[in-house]
């Protein structure tokens, strides 16, 4: 044992209080550790933009950003976001009026169902910013993480390329 | 999913040590493997400690040419490092064909090295499987086994070892550091990964509580010009049936250095030394890859169901090789 005592960590199982800033807004909230980041943002917040296609990771419906990250809020623990910057659908565009993105998704009706659209949208923005959207194969690997089973593919791409060449370049 | 304890921690010792006090407990990094089989009650921790908070994130050029990557450097960070595209294409590559770009944001490196197989009878939580809950047996041996290993199988699991990133790095000699309670060591990756033999419950030479810190890689010229093939059920997003890292330096019509190593083909992230052996000195002309590429995987025990992976594997190495040999005229 070294000279530098520090207190143990807390390690309960029980409920805590977690305060994360969610789009814009710090929130605070009770959750057991096991409770993912998703379902404290569905369950607990009322924020049911965020989509649980699988729970495994696999789908990319659930995709938020963390401290600006695209992330999978699915295989994320709530607690482990305390302190954390999350921003979800519902943070991107300001009522009516919509993020860039979200409009393109409609202008080239780049969903059927609808239901992988939160996601898709959050990883394309994400995207952009990460400077892969070259051109469509480069496009089509980044956004593999999402996954839609109406096929919109070739649309989602579109409604991407579109947001490129406004914003000027990738 | 079933209740645990969470601890956010902020030093190594103390992470360390709150492990070991809980039998039960696991360290949580990047949580890619953790949460997802803690809800299917693959694992059931009592307690997760959150390294996160550790400083040990760094990706650090060594000017001796080699790497060191703290064990909770993202994915997707390491593979956009510059010294890793330039020195390492192999893992770089690795490393973007793995997963999805989420998963890569959050996965750590040392996380990556733990992370379980994909057995579909492992993660059911109910089959029998040795891996799992030991002298059960094993499902997938007369069950469905596509993509299970052919090489380094055992009569108790033949399960493939998931990762990509790993068979770059073991293509490199990489030396994994860790911190236990016993002070630090370091271990060479190839030992590092268990084979399965009576022991599938076994994956790693890791003590309970041992934190890994840190992935050296040392100076590996060969390694400039590198490459990592992944062939696959689809294009992305998906694992490997048959991958292979590879690197060759041709000096004089001869080959004068030369790494392979195989994933999706086996238990753990597979150095191909017989087949190194049989190129080393050789021309680098297809015949001869197709010729090493037989002696390693002469060693290939194949199951009704997964047979095709010698022939994949086979051919995966001779084009990895073919490109590199291309390549470098
Ligand atoms: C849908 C999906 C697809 C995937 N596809 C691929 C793929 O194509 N290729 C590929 O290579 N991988 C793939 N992965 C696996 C992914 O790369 C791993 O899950 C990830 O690398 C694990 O890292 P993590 O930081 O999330 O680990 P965690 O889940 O936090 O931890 C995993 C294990 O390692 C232990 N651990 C973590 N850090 C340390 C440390 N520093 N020291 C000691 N023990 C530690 C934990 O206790 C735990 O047991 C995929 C995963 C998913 C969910
Ligand atoms: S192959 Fe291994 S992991 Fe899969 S069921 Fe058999 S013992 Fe379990
Ligand atoms: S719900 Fe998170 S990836 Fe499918
Ligand atoms: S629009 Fe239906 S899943 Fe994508």
């Amino acid at each position: 044992m070294g000279t530098d005592i520090k207190a143990p960590p807390v390690t309960g199982a029980g409920a805590r209080t977690i305060t994360l800033t969610v789009n814009g807004r710090e929130r605070g909230l009770r959750v057991e550790p096991r409770v993912s980041l998703l379902d404290a943002l569905r369950e607990h917040l009322g924020l049911t933009g965020s989509k649980k296609g699988c729970d495994q990771g696999a789908c990319g419906a659930c995709t938020v950003w963390v401290d600006g990250r695209r992330v999978l809020a699915c295989l994320t623990l709530a607690v482990t976001c305390q302190g954390r910057e999350v921003t979800t659908i519902e943070g991107l565009g300001d009522g009516d009026d919509l993020h860039p993105m979200q409009a393109a998704f409609v202008a080239h009706d780049a969903l059927q169902c609808g239901y992988c659209t939160p996601g898709q949208i959050m990883s394309a923005v994400a995207l952009l910013r990460e400077g892969h959207a070259a051109d469509d194969a480069e496009i089509a690997e980044w956004m593999s993480g999402n996954l839609c089973r109406c096929a919109a593919y070739p649309n989602i791409r579109a409604a991407i390329r579109e947001v490129r060449d406004a914003a000027g370049g990738a | 999913m079933r209740p645990f304890g969470y601890a956010r921690v902020a030093d190594a010792d103390t992470a360390i040590a709150t492990v070991r006090e809980h039998p039960g407990g696991a360290f949580l990094a990047g949580g890619t493997t953790e949460v997802d089989l803690v809800r299917q009650n693959v694992l059931r921790p009592d307690l997760l400690v959150d390294i996160n908070d550790l400083p040990l994130a760094g990706i650090e050029d060594r000017p001796d040419g080699g790497l060191r990557i703290g064990a909770l450097a993202r994915m997707s960070d390491v593979a956009e490092a510059a010294g890793v595209a330039d020195r390492f294409p192999m893992l770089a590559q690795a490393l973007l064909l793995g997963a999805s770009a989420q998963l890569r944001n959050m996965a750590s490196m040392g996380g990556n090295l733990c992370q379980r197989v994909r057995c579909g009878y492992f993660r059911d939580a109910t089959s029998p499987c040795n891996k799992r809950d030991p002298g059960s047996g094993c499902a997938a041996i007369d069950g469905f086994h596509r993509g299970h290993a052919v090489l380094g199988t055992s009569d108790q699991c033949i399960a493939v070892h998931p990762s990509d990133a790993a068979v770059a790095l073991v293509a490199l000699d990489a030396m994994v550091r860790t911190r236990g309670p016993g002070g630090e060591r370091s271990i060479a990756i190839d030992d590092f990964f268990l084979l399965p033999g009576d022991t599938p419950d076994r994956e790693r030479a890791l003590e309970h509580g041992e934190l890994i810190t840190a992935i050296e890689v040392p100076a590996v010229p060969v390694a400039r010009r590198s490459v990592y093939v992944k062939v696959r059920d689809r294009a992305s997003y998906e694992f490997a049936l048959a991958s292979v890292a590879a690197a060759i330096h041709v000096q004089d019509g001869a080959i004068a250095d030369v790494r392979l190593a195989l994933g999706g083909v086996a238990t753990k992230p597979w150095r191909a030394r017989a087949a190194e052996r049989s190129l080393l000195g050789g021309p680098a002309t297809p015949d001869a890859f197709a010729e090493a590429a037989g002696r390693e995987l002469a060693a290939a025990v194949p199951r009704p169901l997964n047979a095709y992976k010698v022939e994949l594997a086979r051919r995966t190495i001779v084009r990895a090789l073919t490109a590199l040999a291309e390549d470098g005229r």
